[in-house]
């Protein structure tokens, strides 16, 4: 009891650590890092908002480049009028609605029908905006505001802070744990009284809530976005494999794998620019290929593996 | 009028059947890939990107008939996918737990396929557009002109779809085929090589992209980047027509290619967008797709 | 008043009647058996009552109130609770955390957390697997996941619970602990129907008995009439009776 509780604190103490570290991290970082934490702020965003209804129920999403898409343009059509806190709140908002109306639509939607569809409404947003830009306005794509790098950074944290704390707060609690039990049995939970569609639509829109807010503070880093920026497929698939790599189950593993692959993605990136798409390609399906519970998995097994041999010998 | 008005519509027909046949041609293959396989292939354009980029090469390069280039370009896709599903798929397909677990981690490393096979051909071609011109020439047919390289773009991929089908319908291999999609483990038990049938499987869904890429670079532009919107398409196509359903798909090639052409003439720029929106209505409402009971 | 009623109950698969115009009546606090050979549409007809399916023609009224068109989840919460012939139990997580999903979301009205740990802790010690209740619910014996989906089920407070084929696939110390389970669940005062193939704990557990074959209830009774009665006989303990003098 006495261990798990000042095991408790250090974890505790280690999570205050490092937000105080990166809370002042514009304060003495250089101004490259800066942007690049920003960049890791937000995948850890899009990946812990994509965790926290596609890892205990199953259901995978490839919908996460609408919400952010939906968030980009709300800055980009808004950023002028409103302050950007209000700009994210808005963007936020809109993600939120999209996803109801999305959720209501398709989750009775099963499997490879499910992936598909979101995956279809990415595609089918990104088209009509394009058509929408060219044909109606006249446009190929939007000026953003700028704010600075240090704002964007800040927002972000602030982004990522309530999301960690909202993602905490539902697994901790009876929706958690109902969220789990439509990933095992979706039917079992539906007669054990759980209102599934429900629960599926609201957890949906909430993982849409924190996307869209996140595109909604990005935009104004860009400064300049069109249709192809904002409703980019990558952003979808992305979250997935950063989250499958981390270890989808434990709240801090697509934490870890969004930390990772974004680093990993600008040191490439800069080593070997002509690369480091292929190098990329290759590191996601080694992962899915020997790491099926992801980082955190493989990690857990080999930690067990050593204690496990440490009792042998007492 | 009235002749004006018929040429119009001939026009928009065969405009549309003219990219049914490549539509149904890559729908077949992506079809064949997850009805029995059970790799819903993300990379599935990548795999026509590569027969596009092999038949230019060949064409501009060694000056090689793109038609009998296909001869060339076939087998060798075919033993990309091949060899792919035996090490990489049939690993994956052991090591998971359930066939859902299989779909879900096959797409996934299919993405990852994607990021590489595209990454290689901008290191080997390019990231530009290419293209070049083959029977250029125009065609008049019933008082509306077409290029003639269309013409017999449609021509070989009617031929293909039609030789695959016969394949499937009247070999050994393709009766295997068939009861493997049925139902894998019987098919075991009943002395199929299950998992040779399955690498066969993928094999031939590549070897129809590569067919279908060769084609699509007969008359129109490439680019290493254009996969994932043929892939898109072939999914449509595939849902359109009943997943799995190899008939289907060819039947669903034509008629989103007609779509496409009807759209097309109408607002030039909606074409996808009304794909997009026939997809989402169909997963809604009849999933099992236009031909499905 | 019956607690749960159906009249004219229907239900088509695909042109075949799965369940035909079949009327019941299950009476407080009784344990109604419900057999029948297989395909006689026993576990549609449970189907139908927690709202899996949705009938064709016909009503179920429970405690008074139609819930022919209610969703499942609504059906769990007014108290009418349900286990299944293969079991779904939810595998990966403990088997503590099955039972408090259903003593959290089961019941009517928003329960205190205290107060849910506490009715999942007691359905666990009332179907004897409180010692199991840390491990995962996948690691249970197949007689334990059967006891755990009916743990699930208790935690939602129900007053009529559906048990389908609770003793299939158990040995005989298994289903002697589960007709004591069965009885024990009778006497704190939750009406129970069953579906089950075991003869012994049909005859020994329930207080009446009904009979379906393709779809139509063809008798109903005590154990005593129905297995005298001649229809059932001839189509249900007919095969038996082969079976058990060769």
């Amino acid at each position: 009891m006495k261990k798990t509780t000042s095991k408790r604190m250090f974890t505790f103490g280690l999570v205050l650590l490092i937000l105080v570290l990166a809370a002042c991290a514009p304060l003495y970082a250089p101004v490259y890092t800066v942007i690049l934490l920003t960049s890791i702020l937000m995948y850890m965003t899009i990946a812990v908002s994509w965790a926290l209804f596609s890892g205990p129920t199953g259901y995978i999403s490839l919908a996460s480049a609408a919400f952010f898409g939906a968030g980009i343009y709300t800055s980009a059509i808004l950023g002028k009028a409103l302050p950007l806190p209000l700009v994210i709140v808005v963007g936020a908002l809109a993600s939120f609605c999209l996803a109801l109306l999305v959720g209501a639509l398709t989750l009775r939607l099963k499997g490879i029908y499910f992936v598909m569809f979101t995956f279809g409404l990415v595609e089918l947003l990104l088209h009509f905006i394009l058509w929408w830009e060219v044909t109606i306005c006249g446009t190929t794509g939007r000026v953003v505001p700028p704010a600075g790098n240090a704002t964007v950074f800040y927002a972000m944290l602030i982004i990522l802070v309530i999301l960690v704390l909202t993602v905490f707060i539902i697994r901790r609690s009876r929706y958690g744990l109902a969220l789990f039990s439509i990933g095992e049995n979706e039917e079992a939970a539906a007669h054990a009284g759980v209102h599934v569609t429900v629960l599926k639509i609201i957890i949906f829109a909430v993982s849409a809530l924190f996307m869209g807010a996140a595109g909604a503070a990005m935009a104004t880093r860009w400064t300049y976005i069109d249709p192809r920026i904002a409703f980019n497929p990558l952003i979808s698939f992305m979250p997935v494999l950063m989250a499958i790599f981390g270890g989808i189950r434990p709240l801090y593993g697509p934490i870890i794998g969004a930390a990772i692959f974004t680093y990993l993605e600008e040191f490439l990136i800069t080593r070997f620019p002509y690369y480091y798409m292929l190098i990329f390609g290759i590191i996601m399906v080694v992962a899915i290929l020997y790491m099926p519970d992801g980082l955190v998995g493989l990690i857990q097994r080999l930690w067990k593996g050593i204690s496990g041999r440490k009792h042998a010998d007492t | 009028m009235g002749s004006y008005m018929m040429v119009t519509i001939l026009d928009v027909v065969i405009s549309g059947l003219l990219l049914g046949g490549i539509y149904a041609v890559t729908a077949v293959g992506l079809s064949l890939q997850y009805g029995v396989a059970r790799v819903l292939n993300i990379a599935h354009g990548e795999f026509i990107m590569l027969g596009a980029f092999i038949t230019y090469s060949l064409y501009t390069r060694f000056g090689i008939n793109p038609l009998i280039c296909f001869a060339i370009c076939g087998p060798l896709v075919f033993a990309v996918g091949f060899i792919l599903y035996r090490t990489l798929f049939t690993r994956l397909r052991m090591s998971s737990p359930t066939p859902g677990a299989f779909e879900g981690n096959s797409m996934l490393a299919c993405f990852g396929l994607l990021f590489i096979i595209q990454n290689v051909a901008i290191l080997i071609w390019g990231a530009d557009i290419k293209g070049y011109t083959y029977l250029a020439f125009p065609v008049d047919l019933w008082g509306a002109r077409f290029a003639a390289n269309r013409l017999v773009t449609l021509g070989f991929a009617l031929a293909i779809c039609l030789v695959f089908y016969l394949f499937l319908a009247n070999t050994r291999l393709g009766k295997a085929i068939r009861a493997a999609a049925q139902d894998p483990d019987t098919a075991g038990l009943m002395g199929v090589r299950i998992n040779q049938v399955l690498a066969l499987c993928f094999g031939f869904g590549a070897l129809m992209a590569g067919l279908g890429g060769a084609l699509i670079s007969i008359s129109y532009k490439i680019q290493p980047t254009m996969g994932l919107e043929y892939t898109m398409i072939a999914l449509i196509v595939i849902v359109l027509g009943g997943l799995g359903s190899i008939p289907g798909s060819f039947v669903g090639g034509l008629v989103l290619g007609l779509v496409g052409s009807i759209v097309t003439h109408i607002e030039p720029g909606l074409s996808l967008v009304a794909y997009y929106v026939i997809f989402m209505l169909l997963l809604l409402i009849k999933p099992t797709g236009i031909l499905g009971k | 008043m019956p607690i749960l009623e159906g009249r004219g109950v229907t239900r088509y698969f695909g042109g075949l009647a799965a369940v035909s115009d079949v009327d019941f009546q299950v009476e407080q606090g009784e344990v109604l058996g419900l057999i029948g050979p297989n395909g006689a549409g026993k576990t549609t007809l449970f189907n139908l009552i927690s709202a899996a399916l949705s009938p064709r023609s016909g009503s179920i009224t429970f405690r008074g109130k139609e819930i022919t068109d209610l969703k499942p989840y609504q059906i769990c919460r007014m108290g009418l609770a349900r286990t299944f012939q293969t079991v779904k139990i939810f595998g990966n997580m403990s088997v503590l955390d099955n039972v408090l999903l259903g003593a959290f979301f089961g019941g009517e009205g928003r329960i205190a957390s205290a107060d849910a740990a506490e009715a999942a802790a007691s359905a666990l010690e009332f179907v004897g697997l409180a010692e199991a209740a840390a491990i995962p619910a996948r690691d249970l014996t197949l007689a334990n996941q059967k006891r755990l989906e009916v743990a699930r089920a208790l935690a939602t407070r129900p007053e009529l619970l559906l048990l389908d084929e609770m003793m299939e696939g158990l040995n005989p110390t298994e289903v002697n602990r589960a007709m004591g389970l069965v009885k024990m669940i009778q006497d704190k005062g939750i009406t129970v129907v069953m579906i089950e193939h075991v003869m012994k704990a049909i005859m020994s557990v329930c207080g009446r008995i009904m009979v379906l074959h393709h779809g139509a209830k063809i008798a109903e009774g005590t154990p005593q009439e129905v297995s005298t009665n001649r229809t059932v006989i001839e189509v249900y303990f007919g095969e038996r009776a082969d079976a058990s003098d060769s």
